[in-house]
């Protein structure tokens, strides 16, 4: 089998699995799940397949697939591998089956629709990394948002229907600024040389001016930013997370708020870098105080998923500040940081769904010493906590500790040329790692020492397959921490032709 | 021999992951098997290592295990360096290490989680031997982190205790602190040298292409990093709450071996210290000002493992004086002769709790001598060697630093020196008044608990007995001289052997006379130590109040911070700008909305007006402008 | 004046006299029939303006707006009955909760 087909492949999975899911009947809960599992679990094979046929060192895209699908308008059906996407289309196919044996016990309402429902999911996310071109882009885009709508607003908490509105208004909100900005891209690509494209690579040579770069970067700035979410365009995110089930908060914290960061590694900035340029210094504050603002909050939640939704714009703001160092260490740190909080985050969400299974209750002054009571429970809880903290060895470090070398190593130059900004805000972004243990610890003496009560009476501990998914993730967490190396090779020549576009535009700069 | 650093490094790893996941279910024995036996091992490899060291000539051994991460032309290397400096501390790290272990089968026999208890010793074993073998800063920093989180959880090892719970937690929360300074620190020195090895950075700043600003800065930020770990000011306030955990851990972790990790860095990073002498100014005063007030609150301590504390926490404001001043391997004979001495007592406090059934306050001890009196010997022995009493281990070091302070050409001075002595002083007189207290004097116990003190088992006798000869000994090895071709010993200001001689009679003297003070005070019932108390009431309240630097922080950091978080943060930003912002946009489309609803009557005549209204304006609209 | 503004004229004028039915009238029956003398009006501007520019297509939208008018008659009477039925009364102010 060709690559290219297997890539194709892996995005349709879903669809042809949400089609046989049409077929089984309604009441065939049990045959419903085990069909969304082998197609996800299928997939996630292709995935690690790909993966490991993905050569690093090789400029470009690889696997492509191109065919016209509206010729009058140069939009094309083009999708394909880079080192940029590559992580975290890996990352979705990983947790689609988590997310699906997450949800065996906790969703009984609507299962088929569920389940299609991730199906989507799946395919509108890995569409939207995959995608080459913008108008596909746009199109699996907004398309995710209608199944993420719908999950948190059919199963989801007390006040869903407040959370949904908000999450959809908000990110509608950014998407038509984009799509605004999309259509000026279309149209100039147009006028310029008469041939229609919204392929990536074409965009990438426009060379605009300044003055319209900027226009065009705050239009998908927001859209973007919103969905990361940079401070102070956050507040839709604990809301949904909050009221989100449990399957829900895993997708979104996992892989959807990775769109955001995404886009503006893949798009953003290598659209318009002299724009970008400009405006580091804002993204770089904004980082920051997303890093400083989400640590402060997260520690006076008393929602145990508030305090997570709150670590994930922490943790999101050290991607951001990664992206505009404009370095490798940075960049290369950024992605894997990306990658760390799916699954780190991805994770804790779980957990707290499990408990959340057992006591129903997400308020931590009713916890206390789970420790006691569910011991296998509390040790993985523990080692999520501490990958979120950034302990060496797990995930979470290698990701931390490369964006704010990266940050610190394009900062001092400056410092030594007398600007001394990017200097304060990567020393303030390493005094966010205190902020971080303040608030994560908080959440495990809460949760887990102290003396041993729940607000419900014999529980009991971790099943198998419980174990086997938190098993996974601890797994992949610890392989990240200790073993980066693969990861980084394979990203290493996009997040090197990523910084180049953005360095060329300042050399550009200076010879002006 | 290839890869015997990584299997020296290994084998305590396996014991946490052999005992963390089976400890529970394969049983005590086993798991004394595992979690005692593994490090007995990794002490003889380590033995091993050395003599191949030696073998060689003092020819470090470097061992690459596999390249953790490779980005652009930066190389980051997991690998093993063996210098006599890493030699002596991995000595040390896993000889006590291996004591602390079969001292613990004793101490922690019969508690419901015997095998976590050896696991998590054996993961600090793990980090320490990381820390004090890593070749880059990397490695280095992997393993102070993680001797953090063993720390942590080992201070809360009894979890269901709110306060041992929050007394972890307050560590790793200081120790991060000093984190995020040494992690600038690294940065810097990686941006200004390329490399993160420590060997390569050492001849790099010896060189002098650094730029002494550079250095300066690099200095203070590691420095920073070393106060969290070695617990000086400002952030030494973790280190008395950690006595929370299992008396072997204060021992093990808090005493000997993790604490003294930064006294390990700021040594290994001689060389951009050398090009620094602001930023070694600045340890020693740090180190002698830790040291002196340290020794002070430890005058009024009444918990046995507190006082303990806070004699460590001074012990290690010396060796940050030696540093300060250039004599980094006189720091390191001084951590190698403390290693022992606190051990013992940290042992020997553990024992005379374990006789009384947990009691800790000195207050409700006394004349214990004779009935634990090998405990007693061995605590002693330790006493009088961290008192400074020749020919006694901790003589030797600490007249060392007293000497280096007051000659040493790299910042020496008089009033170093005399500090110095007065906290030597000191130190022998709170330590007289702890031994005074608890062993000799009237039984002040509870008759109930009198009834039952008995002598510790052989496994933990016999250790304080191993620990307490070598408090002895252990000044006996001319560690200084055996570090020389690493850490030459800095020039001195005069070398008139007369005053050297001087100052050692001295020394003694001062010991002496400490050990004398705490007869006077505190023999014939302490009646002359209260009259003192009374005398001057709010003098010790200030020093049993630690000098109220916990209020202090909790007052200007944590309040304020947790204010600003709820405050400013969560009801001004997140509730009142943003979500009021979206709720006041809603509220206004609503209420637009209801306003134009209004307009809609339900009267067929009302809606023939408006259309004709509208008529007319187009009319006149396109009679004015087209 | 020639013939060309004084049909306009008079298209105007009906489409007025409509207008003016519509507003002041209130019997939703003479309403209707106001109502398509307006129309009738507009349709008389059309003829007039296809005559001018001699276009055939305006006389063939002239029949379908014929059509229109007859299908909107064909609705718009039988629901008038329906609510006469139920309202008992011509007053199109007895019939404002309709607005929903």
């Amino acid at each position: 089998m060709s690559e290219a087909l297997a890539l194709n492949l892996l995005l349709f999975l879903p669809v042809i699995g949400g089609v046989l899911l049409l077929a089984l009947p309604e009441r065939r809960a049990d045959l419903v799940r085990g069909l969304a599992m082998v197609v996800l679990l299928a997939q996630l094979a292709l995935a690690a397949w790909l993966y490991l046929r993905f050569q690093a060192g090789v400029p470009g895209l690889q696997f492509e697939t191109r065919l016209p699908w509206i010729p009058a308008w140069g939009v094309h059906y083009h999708i394909a591998l880079d080192g940029l996407n590559l992580l975290l289309v890996l990352l979705t196919a990983f947790l689609g089956p988590i997310v699906v044996a997450g949800a065996f016990t906790s969703i009984t309402k609507d299962v088929k629709l569920f389940h299609g429902m991730v199906m989507f999911i799946q395919f509108t996310m890995l569409g939207t990394f995959l995608a080459q071109d913008l108008f596909l882009f746009y199109v699996f885009w907004e398309a995710m948002l209608i199944p993420m709508f719908l999950m948190i607003g059919i199963w989801g908490g007390e006040r869903r229907i407040y959370a949904t509105l908000k999450f959809f208004l908000y990110t509608a909100f950014g998407s038509i600024l984009m799509l605004a900005a999309i259509i000026y891209l279309a149209h100039t690509v147009l006028s310029a040389d008469g041939t229609p494209s919204f392929a990536f690579a074409d965009l990438y040579e426009l060379g605009l001016g300044v003055q319209v770069q900027t226009l065009l970067l705050a239009a998908f700035a927001l859209s973007f930013a919103i969905k990361v979410p940079m401070v102070p365009l956050h507040t839709w995110l604990p809301d949904a997370h909050v009221e989100a089930p449990t399957a829900g908060s895993v997708i979104l914290a996992g892989v959807l708020l990775k769109m955001g960061t995404y886009g503006f590694l893949k798009l953003g900035f290598p659209l318009f870098p002299d724009a970008a340029l400009l405006a580091t210094p804002l993204i770089m504050t904004l980082a920051v105080i997303s890093i400083i603002y989400g640590a402060g909050l997260a520690l006076v939640q008393d929602d145990i998923k508030k305090i997570i939704a709150y670590s994930s714009v922490s943790h999101l703001g050290y991607v951001m500040l990664g992206l505009v160092t404009y370095n490798l260490l940075g960049v290369q740190g950024a992605i894997i940081q990306m990658v760390s909080h799916g699954l780190v985050a991805g994770g804790l969400f779980l957990m707290v769904g499990m408990i959340y299974e057992r006591c129903h209750s997400r308020d931590l002054a009713d916890y206390g010493g789970l420790a006691k009571l569910l011991p296998a429970y509390s040790v993985f809880f523990m080692i999520l906590t501490l990958a979120a903290i950034g302990l060496p060895t797990t995930s979470g470090f290698t990701g931390e500790f490369l964006v704010l070398l990266g940050a610190f190593h394009s900062a001092w130059p400056q410092f030594e040329q007398g600007v001394s900004y990017p200097l304060v805000l990567a020393s303030l972004a390493v005094l966010g790692i205190v902020l971080g243990a303040l608030y994560m610890l908080r959440l495990a003496r809460r949760l887990l020492f102290g003396e041993a009560r729940a607000p419900v009476a014999g529980l009991r501990d971790l099943s198998l397959r419980e174990m086997g998914i938190l098993g996974v993730l601890v797994l992949a967490v610890f392989y990240i921490g200790l073993f980066p190396n693969d990861f980084l090779q394979k990203t290493e020549q996009a997040a090197m032709e990523y910084q180049e576009r953005i360095l060329a535009a300042r050399d550009g700069e200076v010879e002006r | 021999m290839n890869g015997l650093l990584t299997l020296l490094v290994l084998l305590p790893l396996a014991g946490f992951l052999v005992n963390g996941l089976l400890g529970r279910r394969l049983g005590p024995v086993f798991v004394n098997v595992v979690g005692v036996g593994l490090p007995l091992a990794a002490f003889g490899v380590a033995v091993w290592a050395w003599r191949i060291l030696e073998a060689g000539g003092g020819e470090p051994l470097i061992e690459t295990v596999f390249t953790w991460a490779l980005v652009g032309e930066h190389v980051f290397e997991v690998s093993f360096y063996l210098d006599r400096l890493s030699a002596v501390m991995a000595l040390i790290v896993t000889g006590v290490g291996a004591l602390i272990h079969i001292y613990s089968i004793g101490y922690m026999k019969g508690d419901e989680s015997y095998a976590r208890y050896f696991a998590y010793l054996n993961l600090f074993l793990f980090f320490m031997l990381l820390l004090v073998l890593g070749r880059s800063l990397l490695v280095l920093f992997v393993g102070w982190e993680g001797v953090g989180l063993a720390s942590y959880l080992l201070i809360g090892f009894w979890f269901q205790d709110v306060d041992k719970a929050r007394a972890g937690r307050k560590a790793f929360i200081t120790n991060r602190v000093g984190d995020a300074g040494f992690l600038l620190g690294m940065f810097l020195i990686f941006t200004a040298v390329g490399t993160l090895e420590m060997d390569q950075i050492n001849e790099a700043f010896a060189g002098g292409l650094i730029p002494v600003g550079i250095a300066t800065a690099a200095g203070i930020l590691l420095f920073i990093g070393a106060t969290g770990k070695s617990a000086q000011i400002p952030l030494h306030v973790w280190l008395p709450d950690a006595m929370a955990g299992p008396t072997p851990v204060s021992a093990l972790i808090h005493a000997a071996t993790m604490v003294t990790a930064g006294v390990y860095l700021v040594a290994r990073m001689s060389g951009v210290y050398l090009e620094a002498p602001a930023a070694s100014t600045l340890i020693a005063v740090i180190g002698l000002l830790t040291a002196f007030l340290a020794a002070t609150i430890a005058l009024v301590q009444t918990d046995i493992k507190k006082v303990l504390a806070y004699s460590t926490i001074s012990q290690l404001g010396f060796m940050f004086l030696a540093l300060g001043v250039g004599a980094y391997a006189v720091a390191v004979f001084h951590l190698f002769t403390h290693a022992f001495f606190k051990a013992a007592l940290f042992l020997g406090a553990g024992s005379v709790i374990h006789a009384l059934n947990g009691e800790q306050d000195i207050r409700r001890m006394g004349g214990l001598s004779r009935r634990i009196p090998w405990t007693s010997g061995t605590f002693l022995v330790a006493t009088a060697a961290i008192a400074g009493l020749p020919p006694l281990a901790g003589f030797f070091s600490k007249d060392e630093i007293l000497w280096f302070a007051l000659a040493s050409g790299q910042g020496g001075a008089f009033w170093l020196w005399l500090l110095g002595s007065v906290t030597a002083f000191l130190t022998a007189l709170y330590m007289f008044r702890l031994y005074w207290l608890v062993f000799l004097g009237r039984s002040r116990m509870a008759p109930e608990v009198a009834e039952h003190v008995h002598e510790s088992p052989w496994p933990m006798t016999s250790v304080l007995v191993v620990l307490a000869v070598f408090s002895v000994i252990a000044g006996w090895f001319a560690l200084p001289q055996y570090l020389a071709p690493l850490l030459p010993a800095p020039d001195l200001r005069f070398d008139w052997p007369i005053l050297h001689w001087a100052l050692i009679v001295f020394a003694v003297l001062v010991a002496v006379a400490g050990l004398v003070a705490a007869g006077v005070l505190y023999g014939n019932g302490g009646r002359r130590a209260e009259a003192i108390e009374r005398r001057f009431a709010r003098l010790y309240r200030v020093l049993a109040g630690k000098y109220y630097v916990d209020e202090i922080y909790e007052r200007l950091l944590q309040r304020p911070w947790l204010w600003i978080s709820d405050r400013v943060f969560l009801r001004l930003g997140d509730r009142i700008l943003l979500d009021g912002s979206l709720h006041g946009l809603a509220a206004l489309a609503r209420r637009g909305a209801e306003v134009l609803a209004r307009v809609q009557t339900g009267s067929l005549h009302w809606y023939a007006w408006m259309t004709l209204l509208g008529l007319v304006a187009v009319l006149i609209w396109m009679w004015r402008y087209v | 004046m020639d013939d060309t503004t004084f049909l306009l004229a008079l298209s105007g004028m009906l489409f007025a006299l409509g207008l003016v039915g519509v507003i002041v009238r209130r019997n939703l029956l003479v309403m209707l029939m106001f109502l398509e003398l307006m129309l009738n009006g507009v349709i008389l501007s059309l003829v007039v303006f296809t005559q001018m520019l001699g276009a055939e297509a305006g006389a063939v939208l002239v029949f379908l707006v014929f059509v229109v008018a007859a299908a909107e008659i064909a609705i718009a009477v039988p629901i008038l009955l329906l609510l006469v039925r139920t309202g008992r009364t011509l007053d199109p102010g007895a019939y404002a909760g309709l607005k929903g």
